[in-house]
């Protein structure tokens, strides 16, 4: 068959081979070398690692198997491939190799101006996307100078957006984790509940997903008349699904026995990896930024940080549970807190007028124009803005040149960070938790690739 | 349809007999279209939202759909639903082309139609440079009413033949033929320029 | 920890200490690098939370103290404090002509697949780093995407975007 004129060509060069990127195989690499990332994360000394790489019993070359997993694969929670050394049914060593769905997020960031720079970073963690606004909003206020004059109820708005996002994240979480570890009706289950949340975001924000709702200056429009209602139809919805789940999930034998002792990591390797978030907190150390370095109004609130003790995904599923809970108990706090207000600030550098006003002010015409097309400008200076996403802590650094176009935009995601804690979580164990351990650590593939 | 006639009249009474005939294209365009398995190509946001269609509240399984394969073996229909890097590009043309006979390919959001909001370096701007597509859905992401429109349209697509004609007279199956590009065109970025 | 207020510039460890935003950052020069960021991690800096680069390549002209010399490509890394609930953030300058700066693997592990996105997006090498290579791009890619000179890579569309 001749090809004809309007094939479509892709470069047969390109093969899916990632050349250094994936892992070597043993032979190519020293003891030394091998043990090195063990050692500098255990903080012990080189020398030290040494002996503990001639006390692992060196199998040959012949005894182990490097197998790859993903990118296309049901478990990996997206586009994560991992490559895996295995002796029978051992992971040894384990690569995480990403990239795979990196989409140039920072350079786009770079032309796109402050307010549309919403849409760019809400893509980025889509399981939580109002939090990347938030914290993208947060870090743009910050250097416009305006971070302290945001309406009250701009603030609580925000705030309540984000607690229903961790709380549809977390549900999420439940789903795909209950899927892959083999309790496939929890698919169903969590999806269930997460609709109801996200049709309140339709309500609100018109989008289910990636919603650009948390622009500079407050929000981009006011909650619907009857929110109060919608949300105490899923406060009182709740509590009864969650207990089902415990019924379904917790306490069940099988659950615990896949999960508990599976994917251990220690606090002080959590620190050194710079894994936040359940992870951390999994270890038995108490840091939510919520409580800890406190941003919008929540030192206002009453709310508990779930700990675990094990480090194991026992514990991190245990601890996203329950923030659900704790989420649910902050979202009632706000019912009755948001007070009558602005939803955005006043300043008409920053916000476009009210539709209505484009006919009757020319000023607000050229505002509403110029906001739009050419963007705000916004000072010179450069910051970094951080806050507590259901994976952790998501920052944002902006550094600014004085026009209206961020000069570099970077997201400090979570995920990618905390994807480097597999490897340590999955040495010693067996192939088939490795599902349950990427599950546990909740990686979204979006943020980590960027 | 006689049969239904008969039965609407007189009940399950009604039938008179118990074959039904057709033709042998038509009674498999029909089983074909009931019940292909998806492939589970989810990358990015779209991937959420596909999760969504098959979760009770739309409910993917009433079109037989139900089940995603992630074998590539054992799927009709791949789903790309996400961005595609270029990374990503030839593991998603590796797992199409394991994909059997007759396979057909749902391009879900803007992103694998055309690139959507990412205009850049790192996006194929469109799956459609890598296999071909037979249904495009769009939406940023596209809500499950879009998605189950678009693989209803595929199905109906399958069901009236009309996809399986127009291969099987242009002899290229589902193929997209490759021209070979000589090796170090690695950047498709021109420096210097906007 | 050593400062020094009212007239004379605050320092921390010998390198000056400015103000962003109300935000701290510490200037180091190339050469103290390693041995600061010691200092700060013995002093209760527990965790690298970020480590990222700038390309100042066409905004040369930015502010910095006078007594820092402005380079093309700047390293920040931000520092967390868990015991003090403190952020810090360092800046460092490094050349064009000399994309060389040592890996702080060794002090916070984490920055592992960090400074391999660095590498990878503006081709700044890091010595000692354990596995220098891509990790965002395919191994063949050439080019360092997030450099200033480097296109953003738009193909032509028929209608006219509202970016330039």
């Amino acid at each position: 068959m001749t090809p004809r004129e309007s094939d479509t060509i892709i470069s047969a060069a390109a093969g899916t081979n990632e050349g250094n990127q994936e892992l070597r195989s043993r032979s190519e690499l020293t003891a030394k070398e091998v043990m090195r990332e063990v050692g500098a994360v255990l903080r012990m000394s080189e020398a030290d690692a040494a002996l503990l790489a001639e006390v692992e019993a060196d199998p040959g070359e012949d005894q182990t198997m490097i197998i790859n997993m993903g990118p296309q694969h049901p478990s990996t929670h997206g586009v994560l491939r991992l490559m895996l050394e295995l002796k029978g049914e051992t992971v040894l060593r384990c690569k995480p190799i990403i990239g795979y769905l990196h989409t140039g997020m920072e350079k786009t960031g770079e032309s796109l101006t402050f307010m549309q720079g919403g849409t760019n970073v809400t893509r980025m963690d889509y399981l939580s996307p109002l939090n990347s606004e938030l914290v993208f909003s947060m870090a743009t206020e910050k250097l416009l100078g305006i971070d302290g004059d945001i309406p009250e109820r701009a603030v609580w708005i925000r705030m309540l957006l984000s607690e229903l996002n961790r709380m549809s994240s977390h549900l999420l979480f439940m789903a795909t984790n209950g899927m892959d570890i083999g309790a496939v009706s929890m698919m169903l289950y969590g999806w269930r509940e997460r609709e109801i949340v996200l049709r309140f975001f339709q309500k609100v924000t018109g989008l289910r997903m990636n919603h650009n709702f948390i622009r500079p200056g407050g929000v981009a429009a006011d909650l619907p008349a009857d929110w109060r209602d919608d949300v105490m139809s899923i406060l009182d919805m709740l509590p009864d699904r969650l207990g089902e789940y415990d019924v379904l999930m917790t306490n069940q034998p099988i659950w615990r026995e896949r999960l508990q002792g599976v994917g251990v990591i220690t606090q002080a390797e959590a620190i050194a990896l710079g894994a936040t978030g359940p992870i951390l907190r999994s270890t038995g150390l108490a840091w939510d930024l919520r409580r800890d370095m406190p941003y919008l109004h929540y030192d206002e609130l009453e709310f508990d940080v779930i700990v675990g003790r094990y480090g194991d995904a026992f514990d991190r599923y245990a601890i996203r549970l329950n923030e659900i809970r704790e989420s649910m108990r902050i979202v009632r706090q706000i019912l009755d807190r948001v007070p009558r207000g602005d939803y955005r600030i006043q300043d008409k550098k920053v916000t476009p007028p009210p539709r209505a006003r484009i006919d009757e002010s020319m000023e607000a015409l050229i505002h509403h124009f110029k906001i739009f097309t050419e963007g705000f400008k916004v000072p010179e200076g450069e910051v970094y803005v951080a806050i507590e996403s259901p994976r952790g802590e998501v920052g944002c650094y902006i550094a600014s040149d004085g026009s209206p176009t961020p000069y570099r935009m970077h997201v400090r995601a979570p995920s990618f960070v905390n994807v480097q804690a597999l490897p340590h979580m999955m040495r010693g164990g067996l192939v088939a938790d490795a599902v349950a351990v990427i599950s546990s650590v909740d990686p979204v593939l979006g943020e980590v690739d960027r | 349809m006689g049969i239904v006639r008969n039965v609407l009249d007189d009940g399950l009474e009604g039938l008179d007999h118990n074959f039904l005939t057709g033709r042998i294209e038509d009674l498999v365009n029909w089983s074909r279209s009931r019940s292909s398995w998806g492939a589970t190509f989810g990358l990015a946001c779209c991937a959420i939202e596909m999760m969504g269609t098959g979760a009770p509240h739309y409910d993917l399984a009433r079109f037989g759909m139900e089940v995603f394969r992630a074998s590539p073996r054992q799927a009709d229909i791949m789903i790309v639903a996400g961005r595609v890097s270029q990374k990503m590009a030839p593991v998603l043309r590796q797992v199409y082309d394991q994909m059997m006979e007759p396979k057909w390919v749902i391009s879900m959001g803007v992103c694998a139609s055309s690139g959507g909001m990412f205009n850049n370096y790192a996006i194929v701007q469109g799956v459609d440079q890598v296999v071909p597509v037979d249904v495009y859905a769009p939406g940023c992401p596209p809500t499950p009413e879009t998605l189950i429109h678009a693989i209803e349209t595929l199905h109906q697509l399958i069901e009236d033949g009309e996809i399986m004609r127009r291969r099987a007279k242009s002899g290229a199956g589902a193929n997209v033929h490759i021209q070979e590009v000589p090796a170090g065109i690695t950047t498709p970025v021109i420096l210097g320029s906007r | 920890m050593s400062t020094e207020e009212s007239a004379t510039p605050a320092t921390l460890f010998g390198c000056l200490l400015g103000d962003s935003r109300g935000q701290a950052v510490l200037f180091v020069p190339k050469q103290s690098y390693m041995s600061t960021m010691k200092n700060l991690v013995d002093n209760g800096y527990e965790m690298c939370v970020d480590l990222t680069a700038v390309d100042f390549l066409t905004h040369a002209s930015r502010t910095l103290p006078d007594s820092i010399a402005p380079e093309r490509f700047e390293i920040v890394v931000n520092l967390l404090s868990l015991s003090k609930r403190e952020r810090l953030r360092v800046r460092v300058q490094v050349s064009e002509s000399d994309p060389l700066i040592e890996s702080l693997f060794d002090l916070y592990p984490g920055t592992e697949a960090m400074e391999r996105e660095v590498f990878d997006m503006f081709g700044i090498s890091f010595s000692g780093h354990p596995d220098l290579t891509r990790i965002l791009m395919p191994e063949d890619w050439q080019g360092h995407p997030l450099r200033k000179d480097y296109a953003q890579g738009r193909i032509p569309v028929q209608f006219k975007g509202a970016a330039s």
